[in-house]
């Protein structure tokens, strides 16, 4: 058992590092020609029309807010049309749309609930664009972004653009460590997009070319993850996914452990149902990095955790029986805590562990630099280390759970 | 894709590896050093004191009694507990260095035993044998007792013996006490007891042990 456990801890430590150390050369890799867009410049006559539907169940509350912050881009007015889809809700959805229609580029329309893929294919349908994007009715976007992700589309091979998400006001513990979370994923999604892996175009304001949607087809249920499922049928397809690392979009976080604890239990869940799908994709390397390495690496991370996670809750139970069978035996005395640096554990495990902890605090501030533009992070980043590694296993359980019992995971 | 980078990430990863084995070892050979160099001290340190107790008539029994080694010897038993953890059980520097222990916690012993017959100093001395075997839970649990009990009394001596050591000293010790194979066994004053002794056992057998309760100390026997 114990050899067991030490190999699966050195073959964990080596997958991690050679992750990092691959994350970190691209990153101060320079882009090769292929890579780099030319970022072409575009005039009031040479952009293309943009349609961005907000596909909304019950969102009377931040619909407005959403909308308003689409209206306040920096782009040609008459090319930028919004599309309100409310997919059945069962408040005043509709009706606020309605009143947004003052806005002469803003449209409404409803629909019998149906999800969200069905209400965001619908908006598609009612779109004649060059681009369509998406955005959460619980999301808004920066005044440059658009401007900034138009030209990635200048490939020819380019068929969607994913922008940089942040968390909307973090207030709370919880907010903020996702805040550092999702700093730490516009770098790793900068990275990905160097390397042409990238697999999610996020419900935040993902931008596609529209004519993408007759070569490989429209959104799917894709088990309540169709912004999963739509990238790994784009890498299938062999197309591109770039990303734009300053086009920020601000996204409203879950508040409670649950409501997390829900959101990220169906996204953990989608990603290993599509990931079952689409699993011709994975070390194969005809589909380049996002078989050889983001799949490969998504998969045995999950995997990993959850096996790391298990033997740290039985080695704790463990060191919690031997000290109550102490007590109980022998009665409590007192220990005085004394250092010697003899006793420090110098294991090779604790070396490379080390060096793993360094390197991740190396991307954290990497990230930091990106996302805030400031060279050190605050103490969002305390919460991320201190809580993040307890609770990602959480719903990395349950969703394996719910795929092994065959359950399937519900959006709220 | 990128072949040779895929590549170039492996090697630097290996090399971090055979980096962070290599640091590992020599810190751990430096530990086994360390371990050495103190009990090659406390060699020395007993081999004076058995010379003082040579030249008695030249030697005041406090200072002999202040000589007491078991200090130290409790120190490098910590040491030593700490390498057989991570090097293991087997290890052959380990095994060695825990004979080289025994030997010195059986000088210290009868040394001990000496200064008592002449100075009268009347120690609280226990011999302990244990098994590393998985099977003696006893063992761990008898562990737990002893340590407790020298925690609690700083006065009291715990020598400890792995029963399976193949050292003749050992042999010989356990032959003059019937030690027998079932273990934990326990000797107090010459007298031998079998099986787990709890707390209250060795209190009533030691009532001194009774009297003070205060935890001064941290000390962890070998098992």
């Amino acid at each position: 058992m114990a050899q067991y456990s030490s190999t699966l801890i050195y073959i964990s430590l080596f997958f991690g590092l050679y992750y990092q150390i691959f994350i970190l050369i691209t990153l101060f890799e320079k882009e090769s020609k292929k890579i780099v867009s030319k970022k072409a410049a575009f005039d009031d006559v040479t952009a293309p029309s943009v349609s961005i539907i907000i596909p909304c169940f019950n969102e009377e509350k931040t619909l407005e807010k959403t909308v308003l912050s689409l209206l306040n881009l920096d782009y040609p007015k008459e090319k930028l049309s919004i599309i309100i889809v409310d997919d059945g809700s069962k408040d005043s959805t509709y009706t606020k749309a309605l009143e947004l229609t003052k806005y002469p580029s803003v449209k409404a329309f409803t629909q019998k609930n149906g999800g969200k893929y069905v209400a965001l294919n619908f908006g598609i349908k009612k779109s004649d664009a060059d681009i369509v994007g998406c955005l959460d009715a619980d999301s808004t976007v920066h005044r440059d972004s658009l401007k900034k992700m138009i030209p990635f589309f200048d490939k020819e091979k380019t068929v969607a653009v994913t922008p940089a998400m942040k968390v909307q006001n973090p207030v709370n513990i919880l907010q903020r460590m996702q805040n550092t979370e999702y700093n730490i994923g516009i770098l790793l999604k900068k990275v990905m997009g160097k390397l042409d892996a990238i697999h999610v175009t996020p419900g935040p304001f993902s931008l596609f070319k529209r004519d993408l949607f007759n070569k490989i087809g429209y959104f799917k249920h894709a088990y309540n993850t169709e912004d999963m499922e739509i990238a790994f049928r784009i890498q299938e397809n062999h197309y591109r996914i770039a990303n734009c690392a300053n086009a920020f979009v601000y996204t409203i976080t879950p508040t409670t452990l649950k409501k997390l604890y829900v959101q990220r239990t169906r996204w953990t869940y989608g990603f290993i149902k599509n990931a079952i799908d689409y699993k011709h994709l994975i070390f194969n390397p005809r589909y380049g990095n996002i078989g050889m390495l983001t799949l490969p690496f998504a998969v045995i991370s999950s995997i990993v955790a959850l096996l790391i996670f298990g033997n740290t809750i039985y080695n704790f139970f463990v060191y919690i029986l031997q000290h109550l069978q102490k007590y109980i035996i022998a009665g409590f005395s007192f220990n005085r805590i004394s250092f010697d640096p003899f006793f420090l554990n110098t294991s090779s495990v604790m070396i490379l562990t080390t060096i793993m902890f360094v390197f991740s605090l190396i991307l954290i501030f990497l990230a930091w630099k990106l996302a805030e533009g400031k060279s050190f992070p605050n103490r969002d980043v305390l919460y991320f280390i201190a809580f993040y590694g307890f609770i990602a296993p959480l719903w990395l359980a349950k969703a394996s759970f719910n795929v092994l019992a065959s359950r399937s995971t519900p959006w709220r | 894709m990128n072949i040779k980078k895929y590549i170039f990430v492996f090697l630097i990863t290996t090399g971090i590896f055979a980096i962070a084995f290599i640091i590992s070892n020599y810190i751990n050979d430096r530990r086994y050093d360390v371990i050495k160099s103190t009990a090659d001290k406390i060699s020395i340190d007993i081999l004076s004191l058995e010379t003082q107790f040579e030249l008695f008539q030249e030697s005041s029994c406090d200072s002999l009694k202040n000589s007491i080694l078991s200090d130290e010897i409790n120190a490098l038993a910590d040491k030593l507990s700490y390498a057989e953890n991570q090097r293991g059980i087997n290890d052959a520097d380990v095994i060695t260095l825990k004979k080289y222990y025994s030997l010195l916690e059986i000088k210290d012993y009868l040394l001990m035993k000496k200064v008592d017959t002449k100075c009268d100093v009347n120690p609280i001395a226990i011999l302990y044998f244990y098994t590393n075997e998985e099977t003696c839970t006893d063992c761990t649990k008898q562990g737990y007792v002893l340590t407790k009990l020298r925690a609690d009394h700083p006065e009291l001596k715990v020598y400890s013996f792995d029963y399976d050591l193949k050292l003749n000293a050992i042999k010989t010790l356990t032959s003059i006490y019937k030690v027998p194979k079932e273990l934990p066994a326990i000797v107090i004053d010459g007298k031998t007891y079998s099986k787990f002794q709890s707390v209250e056992d060795i209190q009533k057998i030691i009532p001194a042990l009774v009297a003070t309760s205060t935890a001064t100390t941290t000390k962890n026997t070998l098992k």
